[in-house]
């Protein structure tokens, strides 16, 4: 019978969940008994990609770990918003020591661990772009180095949020912040190399590096579990917009994280001892007007003369990531 | 309590801090009306429907299918018929044709009508005898409908038609290539089965005397438009004239009309379409159709012109027929005035043709009317209400003899239509006040007879189309144009049952919550509540920020924000 079989079910894996779904083919957000890890009543602002971000990885890292889990946190937002002495929200083993430190202090867990004998227990750190791409650096580049037993998520919001919206080594051009105000000939963040923390970490040839976005939540999942399933130093990066520094409505966190992979100013991707092994395909191209329209850290962009001639510069960087990952190839068939 | 060093304070939880203080704007659940429901002139609830055929044969317990057909059945007796027959008003409307395609509609419920046929399922009678008695007169669409409907809220029904068979046009209008006659034989026999009383070959000449002698407490008529209109055609003694009405009609009979190698069928409108393509099917190596006007003008829809033209039938745009005569035809060219008016040219050309069909339009046969006081007739056709009653109280009517679309679904919308204003109308009789009948179903908003606002509609914008799969939609088998023009085997093929399963998957949901996780999944403050398989979510409200991503991310736009009250 000459009839075109449709391939997938009504949402397919884009949403967190569906009713016709089995138990094994849901998100680990969609289960009614997730961890919650991070849990109601923190003092995020609303709509607050990173608050999202680290449930996400963290209720995927506890059922990796079969709920044997420790996280490091560094200074920053996630640590201050969710413990307000002597309120916590974390349902999780759970530690925070200084800004710089949280590689090295999760390297100690995991050898506490192992020295204890408890080979069950994972080790995750975590932070966000500041007290990763600058301060914690070098005791980052250093659990790597060492191949350390631990999986560091970063938590890219692109900018020191907690303490008023400093620019970072993670700030992406011509945005403006505290630092780099939108003032002079060339408003905003200084075009540059930036930081780029996924391709640094793969160049100390750990096992596993990806990144993601708070707008895949299936990729994300996916990449935290498979990041469990080795054991050494591991690496995920994953961008959680911020309504407040980013100046975007609270309602399109999960837009504009989309957008910025859909224009390929984000590329998604995941790497193994050093190289690419997977990218994820863009779905629906979009240009970086679109991304950079949402938030009003670019609004200069479109209110200054020499705006459109930066847009072009940003829509060259987009472009050049789709072609050196390939984004718009087409997906390779998942059996 | 010895603390460590250092520790003043027990440690607590940061539920003691209601977040929900922050919100000025909260997210609501709503239940929007898609655009597929508000566009069917049967007031069918498809969403609904296609929610349930989602689901599938199922494991165990009443399959999804049942539950689909049931739920078309609470608005719509004939699912394997509209399948069939119906334009897809719905798929026009819906809004997964700015995705990919529409969805199918049409041919899942195909599917499921047909399912429902193989199973034999059947709609019991449960409502409590009313004591009242209706008589509907027709037994088309409308009157079928409006049986099944009365039946099922108590109350005596007597169909009469004068045909023997009942169906009306759908099985004397409506060629066995497009509606094979098992299937109407199959629907119709289970209205009919359901205690009605029918009354085949009885024509009733005089309404009030028909009622006052059955003892009639209300009256339906749904006698449609049987009568082919004429038109005027200078005609030699030989010249074979007749028309489309009787055609269609004919080939009900044991013989079928002899029309000759060449037709030519006058008129563009769907029957003019289906006397074509009967044509061919009886052998006319050369059937044409005869139009005054463009393409664009025809009031045929374009799936009919385009399956008349794959099986060769020809058109002839912008022509009148002046003279008929034996084997030849005279045909003037028209050209359209500045009003889109035709226009006659003075340009003269011939076609050959033993047999001219005439089909230009249908009237209603209303002399039963006769002596019926406060009955309106005008422009051929019976003035009616809201409600579908007449002038005379307690007689109503709907179908092709009212001012409406003639089509079937239509007709069966105005069925269920006149059945719960009838049931009112009985019931009010009885108590002396207005009537509440007992099966208050909920209406669509379409035929809402309700006060109730019609709820909003669940348009375009609201969805956010990220989250539904690239999924093309499933294309129906159509039958070899060979044996399409040879027999009158059913053109167009079903769906099997999983392509039905996965075209039924690709509707959208458009405004209404079809569970699927993404509102708990994406909120960040861990602020919805997820009550379960079939129970939806609830908003955590003394957490809830109110940042709207919930709303924004929800696929089906089923989640509004509204402002707090401060």
């Amino acid at each position: 019978m000459p009839v075109q079989r449709v391939k997938f079910y009504q949402v397919g894996s884009f949403a967190a969940g569906n009713r016709l779904l089995a138990d094994d083919q849901q998100s680990v957000q969609a289960e009614p008994g997730r961890t919650n890890s991070l849990n109601c009543g923190h003092r995020a602002c609303q709509g607050c990609g990173e608050a999202l971000g680290a449930r996400y990885a963290l209720d995927a890292a506890m059922r990796a770990a079969n709920r044997q889990l420790i996280a490091v946190n560094s200074t920053g937002c996630l640590e201050v918003f969710s413990t307000p002495y002597p309120e916590t929200s974390w349902q999780i083993a759970w530690i925070h020591s200084l800004f710089g430190n949280a590689p090295a202090v999760a390297t100690g867990v995991a050898a506490a661990m192992r020295a204890k004998g408890r080979h069950d227990v994972r080790v995750v750190g975590q932070g966000g772009d500041g007290g990763t791409v600058d301060i914690g650096f070098a005791c980052l580049s250093g659990m790597f180095e060492r191949n350390d037993d631990v999986l560091f998520i970063c938590y890219d919001n692109e900018a020191y949020m907690n303490t008023g919206v400093q620019r970072s080594g993670a700030t992406p051009p011509a945005a403006r912040t505290a630092t780099t105000p939108a003032v002079g000939p060339e408003p905003g963040n200084q075009f540059g190399q930036g930081k780029n923390a996924p391709l640094i970490a793969m160049a100390h040839q750990i096992p596993y590096v990806a990144t993601a976005t708070v707008a895949g939540l299936r990729d994300l999942e996916y990449k935290v579990q498979r990041a469990m399933e080795f054991r050494g130093a591991r690496y995920l990066h994953i961008l959680v917009p911020c309504p407040l520094g980013w100046g975007a409505a609270p309602g399109d966190t999960i837009r504009i994280a989309r957008l910025a992979e859909q224009t390929g100013l984000f590329p998604v991707f995941e790497a193994a001892d050093g190289e690419v092994i997977s990218v994820s395909p863009i779905r629906r191209k979009a240009p970086v007007e679109e991304y950079l329209r949402l938030q009003s850290r670019y609004a200069h962009l479109f209110s200054t003369p020499g705006g459109a001639a930066t847009i072009a510069r940003l829509q060259e960087q987009a472009d050049a990531n789709i072609a050196r990952f390939g984004l718009l190839e087409p997906a390779k068939e998942v059996s | 309590m010895d603390k460590p060093f250092a520790i003043t304070l027990d440690p607590g939880s940061s539920l003691a801090n209601k977040t929900g203080s922050w919100r000025t704007e909260r997210p609501v659940y709503v239940d929007l009306l898609p655009p597929c429901n508000h566009a069917c002139p049967a007031g069918e609830n498809i969403q609904q429907w296609l929610y349930h055929a989602e689901e599938g044969a199922g494991q165990g317990r009443r399959s999804g299918y049942e539950a689909a057909w049931r739920q078309i059945m609470q608005d719509n007796p004939l699912p394997a018929i509209m399948g069939r027959v119906c334009y897809r008003p719905c798929e026009t409307a819906c809004n997964r044709a700015q995705v990919d395609a529409a969805v199918g509609i049409n041919s899942v419920e195909r599917f499921l009508g047909d399912e429902a046929i193989r199973q034999g399922w059947t709609v019991p009678v449960t409502a409590p005898d009313s004591g009242k008695r209706v008589l509907i007169v027709g037994a088309g669409p409308s009157g079928l409908s409006a049986a099944y409907h009365l039946r099922l809220l108590g109350h005596q029904v007597t169909l009469r038609d004068s045909a023997v068979w009942a169906g009306g046009m759908m099985r004397f209008g409506i060629p066995a290539y497009r509606l094979p006659r098992d299937v109407l034989d199959a629907e119709v026999g289970r209205i009919l089965a359901m205690g009605v009383t029918w009354e085949g070959g009885q024509q009733v000449t005089d309404l009030e005397a028909a009622m006052a002698d059955g003892g009639f407490d209300a009256a339906f008529l749904a006698v449609g438009a049987q009568r082919g209109k004429r038109a005027y055609i200078p005609a030699g003694d030989s010249a074979r004239i007749l028309d489309a009405v009787t055609l269609l009609h004919s080939m009900e009979g044991a013989e079928p009309p002899q029309l000759g190698r060449r037709v030519a069928v006058y008129g563009g409108g769907n029957t003019a379409m289906d006397a074509a393509r009967t044509a061919r099917r009886l052998g006319a190596t050369d059937a044409v159709v005869v139009y005054r006007r463009t393409r664009d003008r025809m009031p045929a829809h374009d799936i009919e012109v385009e399956e008349a033209a794959d099986e060769g039938v020809r058109m002839m745009w912008l022509s009148t027929i002046a003279r008929a005569d034996s084997g030849k035809l005279t045909i003037e060219k028209m050209k359209l005035d500045e009003t889109g008016f035709p226009q006659p040219t003075g340009e003269f050309t011939e076609l050959e043709a033993d047999t001219v069909v005439l089909a230009l339009g249908q009237e209603a046969e209303l002399s039963l009317l006769d002596g019926v006081a406060g009955v309106a007739i005008s422009d051929g056709v019976v003035q009616v209400g809201p409600d579908l009653m007449t002038g005379r109280p307690g007689i109503f009517a709907g179908g092709d003899m009212v001012p409406a679309e003639r089509t079937v679904t239509v007709a069966i919308g105005h069925g269920k239509r006149a059945a719960r204003s009838i049931d009112a109308y009985l019931r009010k009789d009885q108590a002396g006040n207005e009537g509440v009948p007992p099966a208050a179903q909920s209406m669509s908003a379409a035929y809402g007879t309700t006060a109730t606002p019609a709820p909003r509609l669940a348009d375009f914008s609201r969805l956010n189309t990220w989250y539904y799969s690239d999924a093309p939609a499933a294309v129906r088998p159509q039958l070899d144009a060979a044996r399409r023009i040879s027999t009158f085997d059913e053109v167009t093929g079903g769906l099997d049952e999983s392509t039905a399963v996965f075209e039924a998957r690709r509707c959208m949901s458009c405004g209404n919550c079809f569970e699927c996780d993404n509102c708990y999944g994406v909120c960040p403050d861990n602020a919805v509540i997820n009550l379960g398989p079939g129970r939806r979510y609830e908003i955590d409200l003394d957490y809830c920020k109110g940042c709207g991503i919930c709303a924004a991310e929800c696929p089906c736009g089923a989640i509004d924000m509204i402002p707090e009250q401060i």
